[in-house]
């Protein structure tokens, strides 16, 4: 006699809602208690943080233009995800990104050529930025044997390092450098927006087409049916004549191309300049909401706008309310978290331990 | 007269010892087979958390026991999501590196930049006075000597006694250990938890003994928890070695500093973003000697060099418990 794990009958459509209810109740929860803890009132800060959001036009679209790099770069890391890679470096990847942009419009910006030219080729260059980042962190893992958490951690740390030596070095403001980054770059060279707005409509356009692209690559093409082996089994994928090592390279560039991007319209579109933190955690977000998601394309959609939602809705909060605007960060991690143990405890559910009698299954 | 370098020295000793005991934290972890990935999460929140303890009891006990509970906590929670609710350690302890930071800014706010107690020096009465040892060994704060026994008594411990023989066993061969009798689900808890409630106190000493207070995001404490986990993979699960590691790298972090004023081309960031090129490199030269281009490329050296350089791979190369990161079932 042998205990083994089978399925029992698929449990209801309500049960698994119920599953997923009671994880979103946990993390609000549990947010509450922290919020109590720092002495704030709960049903205030989150009144605070619809307002900040949603309060007015002009702060929903602010939500899409959080939401512009953070889907960048989830588009990208469901391409490192399903290669089965963890791919952290990305906040460095987005850091890169902006320092390629920075560079190459510093660059031009002197020179006659017209501004969308410039501006093309800041993109570019902030595509080519990341995925330089990134091929560090692939060629580590293939044929260093480092593995890519350390090596994208790494050289997160090192990107961001960057960024102080330039503002504080080669690319200082006339006088002094300083925290607030380096020269802001003349109007004719900032990523039109929407009259009033601070969204730009090409930075919208590029994250729906990634989105697109990525979904379509993994859902329609070879690459990614090559992609989703490697990520179940590299070794059978191996055995089975699939280039591993150029696949997960592969992947690894596509997600420092998309996160560079991120970083280059965090220069064109809403900074204009570089400044320390210009990849405001996006690298870090992105996985939280690719984990979210489900690792799906099409989850990851609302997912990363719930979870730009709350950062805009964050921002006031140390003025309104003397908190941390990292609760935002809060209620994202214990959404993840409790959703995940909720995961757990569903499948656990599902299976229940069944004696196997006979002698075959 | 004792010469300064003595002191810079004995300077290296306190800046490691949060490392030491932090590593030797996640070496219990993981030779039970768990990867604790929230150690940096762990770390400071522990900080924030034993500060704000210590701030408003006025006791530094108190303080270091605050820290080592949350430690011990989000250690739990790793072994609750992988080994019951059968969830990737690495998600899970990710997802916890980044909320026990986020968590550590939030409630941490308005214990900015105030002033707390601190551990101070204890010197050791006779010892203190020995030439060179005595400043360099016995004239420190109490968590130097607390980090220095528990890398002792972690050897001890694992590879001198009955219980570390089980613990190897679990981290090794966990179903060899399942049919001697030994719970190894349990195991597993308690030596995840012990690892957690080392990391925890480990975080509290940055802000009750070395760095002295809580300063935020600028505490100078975010990305160590990171270090932590790449010197107990440097260190090859072993804990001598781990404290080794630990040693070399705040001995590496000393010269850094010592060295800036002397090398004006060099910009300070630069030196202090050294610690993780330098994390990448000591991971890139464990594992050099497990890639297959370097063993295609040393098979075509002549036989003298090849033995020597595989001698020196094979001295830096380690090998993970087998059974790191994978779950049992209990049959």
């Amino acid at each position: 006699m042998k205990e083994v794990l089978l399925p029992r009958a698929r449990p209801s459509r309500w049960v698994e809602f119920g599953f997923q209810g009671l994880s979103i109740l946990m993390a609000l929860l549990f947010t509450t208690l922290v919020l109590l803890m720092a002495g704030a009132p709960p049903i205030e800060a989150y009144r605070q943080v619809l307002e900040g959001a949603f309060g007015s036009l002009k702060r929903a679209t602010d939500i899409l233009v959080a939401w512009v790099p953070l889907m960048l770069v989830t588009s990208g890391l469901l391409l490192t995800f399903t290669a089965g890679l963890w791919n952290i470096g990305v906040e460095g990847q987005i850091v890169l990104g902006a320092i390629a942009a920075t560079g190459l419009m510093r660059a031009l910006q002197e020179t006659s050529l017209p501004p969308s030219l410039i501006l093309i080729l800041a993109m570019a260059a902030g595509m080519v930025g990341g995925a330089a980042w990134a091929s560090l962190v692939g060629l580590l893992k293939i044929y260093g044997g480092v593995h890519e958490i350390f090596g994208g951690l790494g050289l997160n740390f090192v990107a961001t390092t960057m960024i102080l030596w330039l503002i504080f070095g080669p690319w200082k403001r006339p006088g002094i450098g300083s925290m607030s980054g380096t020269e802001p770059f003349p109007e004719h060279l900032w990523l039109p927006v929407f009259p009033g707005l601070r969204l730009s409509p090409w930075a919208l356009l590029l994250a729906l087409l990634s989105v697109a692209l990525v979904y379509v690559l993994l859902r329609n093409t070879y690459f990614g049916l090559r992609l989703k082996a490697i990520g179940k089994n590299i070794r059978a994928a191996h055995r089975l004549g699939v280039p591993t090592a150029r696949y997960l390279l592969l992947a690894l560039l596509g997600c420092g191309a998309m996160a560079g991007l991120a970083g280059a319209i965090q220069v064109t579109a809403v900074y204009h300049r570089l400044i320390p933190p210009i990849s405001s955690g996006y690298g870090y977000l992105g996985l939280l909401v690719a984990m979210l998601a489900n690792y799906r394309v099409s989850w990851s959609v609302p997912v990363a706008f719930f979870f730009a939602a709350l950062n805009i809705g964050s921002i006031q909060l140390p003025i309104t309310l003397k908190l941390d605007s990292t609760l935002s960060g809060v209620m994202q991690g214990a959404l993840v978290l409790f959703v995940l143990l909720m995961q757990g405890a569903r499948a656990r559910w599902r299976s229940k331990p069944v004696t196997e009698q006979g002698d075959d299954a | 007269m004792t010469p300064e370098w003595i002191f810079g020295l004995a300077g290296v000793l306190a800046a490691a010892a949060p490392l030491l005991i932090a590593v030797i934290g996640e070496t219990f972890s993981e030779r039970a087979g768990v990867v604790n990935l929230s150690v940096n999460g762990a770390m400071l929140l522990a900080a924030m958390a034993g500060f704000a303890v210590a701030v408003r009891t006025g006791s530094l006990e108190l303080g270091f026991f605050a820290g080592v509970v949350i430690g011990a906590l989000m250690a739990l929670v790793v072994a609750f999501a992988s080994l019951t609710l059968r969830q990737s350690q690495v998600a899970v302890g990710l997802v916890l590196a980044l909320l026990g930071r986020d968590l550590a800014y939030f409630l941490g706010n308005p214990f900015m930049g105030m002033p707390g107690p601190r551990v101070g020096a204890l010197p050791i009465p006779v010892l203190k006075d020995l030439p060179v040892l005595g400043p360099l060994l016995f004239q420190q704060s109490p968590v130097v000597y607390i980090s220095l026994i528990t890398v002792a008594l972690a050897w001890v411990w694992i590879f001198r006694t009955r219980p570390g023989l089980v613990l190897r066993g679990v981290g090794e061969r966990p179903p060899a250990a399942f049919v001697r009798g030994v719970p190894v689900t349990r195991v597993r808890y308690g030596y995840t938890v012990l690892g957690g409630a080392l990391v925890g106190f480990a975080g509290a000493a940055y802000t009750l003994d070395l760095k002295g207070g809580w300063q935020g995001p600028i505490s100078g404490i975010d990305g160590i928890g990171w270090i932590v986990l790449a010197i107990t993979i440097f260190g090859g699960w072993h804990p001598v070695r781990g404290a080794f590691g630990a040693l070399l790298f705040a001995l590496l972090q000393w010269l850094s500093l010592v060295l800036q004023p002397r090398l004006p081309g060099i910009p300070s960031q630069v030196l202090n973003v050294a610690p993780f090129p330098l994390m990448i490199f000591a991971l890139l030269l464990t594992n050099l000697g497990n890639t297959e281009w370097v063993q295609t490329a040393l098979s075509r050296l002549p036989e003298s060099s090849r033995r020597f350089a595989l001698r020196v791979l094979h001295s830096l190369q380690v090998s993970p418990p087998a059974a790191l990161g994978t779950v049992f079932e209990e049959e």
